[in-house]
């Protein structure tokens, strides 16, 4: 079985598996970090929103062979700690504002959020609402007011 | 038994004189402090379902809360050493946020702070019998006095203790913060007392509640206790559950609806792709959807192995059944309309159509099922443990006792976990391959085989004669709602089973949720259902009748203010029967400038609703003009967009307004969904729909920039439901929005429903599931 290798929240991980298995299975049952969530398999929902080298993907969509050695890899788990931190300040506007319901889609939305306002601030612009409308992750207990006033706290703090 | 009165609680201010009612409860025999609890007067049990009353007098929350009376005793709060008090709530979390409102009540009632209280969800017990269903939004406000009684009698125990290590009189005790002090500032914390405080046997209690007056708990915004776990990737669902070898597991599931499978053609081929551990067939049966199962070292290999499998399928019962044979059913069921009152009156008819909806939380179906020879033990967000637990035991053919069944917390449930789809089907595979599984359900499973919101028609009719509205006729048909579940029990489930009763409880359920809050003479509402509920797998998705019931009605309710020549709010005050729904309407008319002029194309709209004891008015703005229906977000469905909403709840008594807002904002993306996007169409015995861009529930591209929610100060003593509440009121205005901004009046729901272009490529239903893509990294940002 090949092996696969990457930085994973900080430390570095090496896997056996085939290389066309998908990243979030290789989180979720290869290397038990159960943060990313599943919500479609399919690219669509961004529960298993994840960052490479700082940038979101889905997890679902990426063969684990594509992701080389030196690719750094942050989850919902390792977030915080890539900024040195308890809690992202994401995370803390998410607190702020109360935002999850049940909570399932939140990693991802979370996630999401972090690298859309790294986008927008290297772009040298603040958060807007066609922005925030461009945001595709699903939540179905319907908490996307609570989102969009959690990011904008957020990106002020960033 | 011995007995004891506690009189202990602090009553505040303003209390003095006020003689306030003892509830009953126990200290029940153990080494630490652990108080339960019934309800006061009322414990006899209720042989037999209630008759269908008028909602006035009796609605589905009584009826739910009547049902957990006889046992609501079992309730128990621990104080533990440390300080902490925990609590084994008998419901299932899955988003309502009832553990933290539970933390606060316990907190308010114990003056200990909210972060000190632990509020798990327990096991299926079958002892609770009816007291273990989650369902009707209904939740705190059945056990909101018991929990309290408990927490009282806990409170009143710890300070005897505390008195009698201190010397003192239990009057000089006062507790805060998890803290009793005594006179000249010496105090204990109630940890220490778990021991002392705790009794060699079982004493009856008696007790008195705190006044809400003196309540700085309930009624203040708190925010979930599960957050921190949430944000953090922590929280912990029914797949998490640490089982050894229980692996993933996927289903191959038919091409329609109900099928099952025959024969696998590939077997060998399939066992012998990478990571695979075992395929099987697994029947379809009432209680199992089945199909043939995989399991495999990871979920993406089960994917492979599903898309590779080559089935024989045999049909189910819904092959052949595309929307229009459905809709050609449902008009041939349609009860007729009562004879007209006057012959001089006018009559404004209407029909409308409500097209099947996804029941789809955004955790699919999942359960850790680990079924041995002698016992069974099963991980699931379930909303009817003991009706799984039973059927279970009765399925695998062992004595309940060796089937454990643990409830974990859900990503959302809208109904969906009313049944037990998930943790039957992962049973009957653990068992077939004996071995421990961890079951998955693909989203594509879920929006093709999962349960639905039933399609429905509605036929309404007003009469009226001058300024006066003197008759009201509602007609509506559907396909039938499945109420396998029963009360949660295997009793009233077997009751449910023959499709006459499962009618029965659907006219139960109609009966005691449908209502026409308004002044309009002799009303008449009825239902009638059509085919067995097996044809479709359908369950009472989040509130149940009251979107197809109320939005035909607000939208009637227009059209009868213009053809009276009256505002569309003024008509409403005028006609609405209770003062608390015309306090909602009232505000949000005002919070939501009704009637503030607005460029063509856009328009208000207002809906209301009564229902879990409480009253809810939805205020919306539409935008219908054409520069904002075709705005452009890639590959989004965008249509018209709600731009802001307003709403005003009454739920009596609301516990955590923080939570109540966020569930009310829930409601109204349901409610906006429901109105113009999202549901699934049916073609050949399948829906067409496999993933959230075909199914278009609200994005954030449909989110309203502007929501209001004003949760009404409190009007009586005890909560009503919430979940689910804002749900009808918030399609019926944004279809009575829709209305006014375009000048027709929608008849088919989603209004999307029907137009030419889907919006989406349908993906095939053989193999079930689509290829997972490859293409993540290309689209990163
Ligand atoms: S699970 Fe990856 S996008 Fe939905
Ligand atoms: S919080 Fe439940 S799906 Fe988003």
């Amino acid at each position: 079985m090949p092996q696969f290798s990457f930085i994973l929240n900080g430390g570095r991980v090496t896997v056996d598996c085939p290389g066309d298995l998908r990243m979030l299975w290789v989180l979720n049952d290869l290397l038990g970090v159960r943060g990313p969530k599943y919500g479609c398999g399919v690219g669509v929902c961004q529960a298993c929103t994840c960052h490479v080298n700082g940038k979101a993907f889905n997890a679902c969509s990426v063969p684990v062979s594509q992701i080389k050695p030196t690719d750094r890899i942050t989850t919902i788990e390792g977030l915080a700690a890539s900024v040195g931190k308890p809690l992202h300040p994401v995370q803390q506007a998410w607190l702020d504002h109360d935002v999850a319901q049940c909570g399932y889609c939140q990693p991802g939305q979370i996630m999401a959020a972090t690298a859309k306002i790294r986008q927008i601030k290297a772009q040298g612009r603040s958060v807007t609402d066609a922005d925030l409308d461009e945001i595709r992750n699903v939540c179905r207990c319907g908490t996307y007011p609570r989102i969009r006033k959690a990011i904008k706290q957020a990106a002020s703090q960033m | 038994m011995g007995e004891r009165t506690i009189v202990g609680t602090d009553a505040g201010p303003g209390t003095s004189g006020i003689s306030r009612r003892r509830f009953v409860g126990y200290l029940i025999a153990g080494p630490t402090l652990v108080a339960g609890a019934q309800l006061g007067t009322t414990a006899a049990a209720k042989a037999a379902i209630p008759t269908v009353q008028p909602v006035d007098l009796y609605d589905l929350s009584d009826l739910l809360t009547d049902a957990t009376r006889p046992t609501a005793n079992l309730i128990t709060i621990t104080v533990n050493a440390d300080g902490t008090v925990s609590f084994a709530m008998p419901r299932a979390e899955v988003g309502q946020g009832i553990t933290t409102a539970a933390a606060m009540t316990i907190a308010e009632e114990m003056d200990v702070p909210v972060s000190k209280v632990r509020v798990t969800l327990a096991d299926a017990r079958p002892e609770l019998v009816w007291n273990q269903i989650t369902g009707g939004s209904n939740t705190m406000h059945a056990i909101f006095t018991p929990i309290r009684t408990a927490a009282a009698i806990a409170r009143g125990a710890l300070l005897e203790a505390a008195a009698d290590q201190l010397g003192v009189s239990t009057g000089e005790l006062t507790i805060r913060d998890g803290v009793i002090s005594a006179p000249g500032g010496r105090t204990i914390p109630i940890g220490s007392l778990s021991e002392a405080a705790a009794v060699s046997a079982d004493v009856t209690v008696r007790a008195q509640l705190k006044p809400r007056s003196a309540f700085t708990v309930v009624g203040k915004p708190q925010r979930r206790v599960d957050a921190l776990d949430i944000v953090t990737g922590r929280k912990k669902f029914a797949l998490d559950a640490a089982v050894a070898n229980a692996k993933p597991t996927m289903v191959c599931r038919p091409p329609t609806i109900n099928g099952s499978a025959r024969a696998v053609r590939n077997l060998a081929q399939v066992q012998a792709m990478p990571g695979i551990t075992d395929v099987a067939i697994i029947p379809h049966s009432k209680h199992v959807p089945g199909g043939v199962a995989v399991r495999g070292e990871t979920f993406g290999q089960c994917i492979d192995a599903v898309r590779a499998l080559s089935v024989d399928w045999a049909p189910g019962p819904a092959a052949g059944k595309s929307d229009a044979t459905v809709l050609a059913d449902l008009a041939r069921a349609e009860l007729p309309m009562t004879p007209p009152v006057n012959l001089l009156a006018k009559t404004i008819d209407k029909r409308f159509t409500f097209h099947f909806r996804p029941g789809d939380p955004l955790e699919t179906n999942t359960a850790v099922a680990n079924v041995r020879p002698d016992r069974a033990e099963i991980w699931s967000s379930l909303k009817t443990p003991i009706w799984a637990q039973e059927q279970l035991a009765l399925d695998l053919g062992l004595p309940v006792t060796s089937v454990k069944v643990h409830v974990t917390e859900g990503g959302g449930s809208f109904g969906r976990h009313l049944f037990a789809d998930a943790a039957f089907e992962a049973a009957a595979i653990s068992k077939k391959l004996g071995k421990p599984v961890r079951l998955l359900w693909h989203r594509a499973d879920s929006f093709r085989q999962g349960r639905v919101h039933p399609m429905t028609t509605s036929r309404v009719r007003a009469t009226y004669l001058g300024d006066n509205v003197l008759a009201f006729d509602q007609r509506n048909t559907a396909v039938a709602t499945d109420w396998g579940h029963g009360f949660g029990e295997l009793l009233s489930a077997l009751g449910s089973t023959t499709p006459v009763t499962n009618l029965g409880y659907s006219q139960l359920v109609f009966g005691l949720t449908a209502n026409v809050p308004y002044d309009f003479g002799i009303v008449s509402q009825l239902l009638n259902e059509v085919y067995d509920p097996t044809v479709f797998n359908t369950s009472s998705v989040r509130n149940v009748y009251s979107p197809d019931v109320t939005t035909p009605r607000e939208l009637l309710i227009d059209q009868l203010a213009r053809a009276m020549g009256k505002d569309a709010y003024q008509f409403r005050r005028s006609f609405l029967r209770d003062a608390r729904m015309r306090a909602v309407l009232d505000k949000v008319a005002q919070a939501g400038n009704w009637g503030r002029a607005m460029p063509a194309g856009t328009a208000q709209g207002i809906g209301v609703h009564r229902e879990y004891k409480g009253f809810c008015a939805v205020l919306v703005e539409i935008d219908c003009r054409p520069a904002t229906v075709s705005r452009a977000i890639p590959n989004a469905f965008t249509g018209p967009r709600v731009t802001k909403a307003v709403c005003a709840v009454d739920v009596g008594l609301p516990i955590n307004p923080l939570g109540l807002e966020a569930q009310m904002m829930g409601g109204i993306m349901d409610g906006i969904g429901q109105a113009l996007t999202y549901s699934l169409h049916l073609k050949d015995g399948s829906f067409l729909e496999h993933s959230w861009d075909a199914a278009f529930y609200t994005r954030q591209w449909n989110t309203p920039g502007d929501l209001q929610v004003i949760v009404m100060p409190p009007t009586t003593d005890d909560p009503g439901g919430a979940g689910e509440f804002s749900v009808a009121p918030s399609m019926a205005a944004t279809a009575c929005a829709y209305a006014r901004a375009t000048g027709t009046l929608p008849t088919t729901f989603p209004i999307n429903h029907g137009r030419a272009n889907l919006g989406f490529t349908p993906a095939p239903t053989v193999p079930p599931v689509p290829a997972s893509p490859t293409d993540g990294l290309s689209k990163a940002y």
